[in-house]
């Protein structure tokens, strides 16, 4: 009696089926993740603490560090060698690249004298310096949906969803998920990833928008010739993600002839990273308490010069206006001014909440 | 090639499930090798693949589904965005399975390039979607190409399992 024929037969049809069920209940279950994750990703904003990715990221921390150590020390083994051979000709490239930075640093510290007095003759309210933590990066995604790059820090060194993260030459990207030891950082060339920009010879706005190429786009660029290959692009500080005039890269078009902007942080594998502890005033608003906080009372000195002011207003109308006064009409004066609704007495919950003008819109989040 | 071993669920879903996962682990570490980035293969796709082929199983399915939450919170994707991709896969695979069983190895890997293609569209459909930006053609085809590339390890496991089972050869 072959197999065919004994009493195994009867399993195939049955695994074969149930194999199927199976399938089917995976793919549903994994297209409701799907579903789901999107919903919740058009809901709420992208700088959302996400508590599952954080605890995997927290986990996989410590092993994407092991894993990397060796390749790290091989490399830094490597960078020992390279340097050792090349000490010389690095030496004199250094001393040439010397010479030609020593002209610039006699007119930078002019320039920042010069810019520190117009700031105070201004009464600009300049950004304050930011603190810095620098960090490892334990793991790279480049894949062509997602980038981003896991560090070795975390809310224990006081890093916050949406702190910029750069490299030495400049913004990689931000924070978007934090752990306590170890934090998610999006890139700029990732495909969700939209950043405020400018051009730094014209002033131009942009938005340099990731689709997990090399090189993201310059998109939503108005006016005539608004940007020039070559030119420097700098965060523009818009919407208030990161501060204004960090480096970016620099301009760039492709075959379609479509801008695109060669980043700074490419010219190097990024091994090490700082966070900017970066918390611009949009996102120090209380947008609840604005919006239940009533405004101060109106002091007695405040009545008396709306009184004035409005009086003075309807004592010398504007020729030839609706309220301007009849012989028949009462006189100005003895309307009480009392009657007349200050400005200042509306309530604030009135006003929606202070949105920085230009606020970049949010991009959809995971 | 190796003899046929029985089919214990730790030798051909387990510990093939467990490598691929490290192999997704060790290739994003950040590192660069004469100033280019690694690729980024989807390496469980070879076992979404294989494992219809060698045999229907009730465990398979789910193991991707682990596998692919797996990729999406390593990669920080969307989450279920892999996971789908490599059931669906998984599933045609196995609704086409007699007709790829005692194939040709030029004719496996077709079938294999042609369903890790359709993995990749569902995923650019489903980010473009999301995103509300087409995700670069490019880099997409470069990593669908790498993934491809794979094949050989999906057939290693289907040449060491594929007879283990009498009752689907």
């Amino acid at each position: 009696m072959s197999f065919r024929d004994g009493p195994l037969q009867d399993l195939k049809i049955p695994l074969a089926w149930t194999a199927t069920v199976a399938t089917i209940i995976a793919a549903v279950a994994s297209l409701a993740l799907l579903l789901d994750d999107q919903r919740a990703a058009a809901k709420t904003p992208q700088d959302r603490p996400q508590p599952v990715r954080s605890q995997f990221d927290e986990a996989m921390g410590p092993v994407s560090s092991l894993f990397a150590a060796p390749l790290r020390w091989a490399g830094a083994a490597g960078d020992y060698l390279k340097d050792y051979f090349n000490a010389v000709d690095e030496n004199r490239k250094l001393k040439a690249e010397m010479a030609s930075l020593l002209q610039y640093r006699e007119k930078a510290f002019a320039l920042k004298n010069i810019n520190a007095r117009y700031e105070a003759l201004l009464k600009l309210r300049t950004e304050p310096e930011a603190p810095m933590v620098s960090a490892r990066v334990v793991d790279d995604v480049r894949g062509s949906f997602s980038h981003a790059r896991l560090i070795d820090a975390g809310s224990d060194q006081g890093v916050k969803i949406g702190n910029p993260v750069l490299s030495e030459h400049g913004v990689i990207g931000r924070v978007v998920g934090v752990s306590k030891t170890v934090s998610r950082v999006m890139l700029l060339t990732d495909v969700t990833s939209r950043t405020a920009v400018l051009v730094n010879s014209t002033n131009a706005r942009a938005i340099l928008a990731g689709d997990g190429g090399d090189a993201p786009k310059l998109s939503y660029l108005r006016g005539k010739d608004p940007v020039k290959v070559g030119d420097v692009i700098l965060t523009s500080g818009d919407g208030g993600l990161y501060p204004r005039g960090l480096p970016v890269g620099v301009a760039d078009q492709d075959a379609l002839h479509q801008w695109r902007v060669r980043l700074y942080s490419d010219r190097s594998s990024i091994d090490y990273v700082r966070v900017m502890l970066f918390v611009d005033f949009s996102q120090l608003v209380d947008e609840a308490a604005l919006n239940t906080r009533s405004a101060p009372p109106v002091t007695a000195a405040e009545k008396a010069q709306v009184e004035a002011a409005v009086a003075a207003r309807t004592a010398s109308p504007r020729p030839g206006s609706a309220d301007a006064p009849t012989p028949s009409s009462k006189p100005p004066a003895a309307k009480p001014a009392a009657t007349q609704k200050p400005v200042s007495q509306k309530p604030a919950s009135q006003k929606p909440a202070a949105a920085p003008a230009g606020a970049q819109p949010p991009g959809p989040g995971r | 090639m190796s003899g046929y071993q029985p089919l214990q669920p730790w030798s051909w879903l387990l510990a093939p499930m467990l490598v691929s996962l490290f192999a997704t682990i060790i290739i994003a570490t950040p590192v660069r090798f004469l100033g280019l980035a690694l690729p980024e293969p989807v390496f469980p796709m070879t076992l979404a693949f294989a494992w219809a082929v060698i045999r229907p199983s009730i465990l398979g399915p789910f193991l991707l589904l682990v596998s692919g939450v797996f990729l999406d919170l390593f990669w920080h994707g969307e989450l279920g965005l892999w996971a789908f991709c490599l059931v669906t896969v998984y599933g045609l695979s196995l609704l086409v399975r007699n007709l790829m069983v005692g194939q040709s190895v030029r004719v496996l890997w077709t079938w294999y390039g042609g369903f890790t293609l359709l993995a990749y569209t569902i995923a650019f459909l489903f980010t473009a979607a999301e995103a509300r930006t087409a995700p670069n053609l490019m880099n997409t085809a470069w990593q669908a190409l790498v993934t491809i590339l794979l094949f050989p390890f999906a057939r290693r496991l289907i040449d060491t399992f594929e007879d283990a089972d009498v009752r689907f050869r």
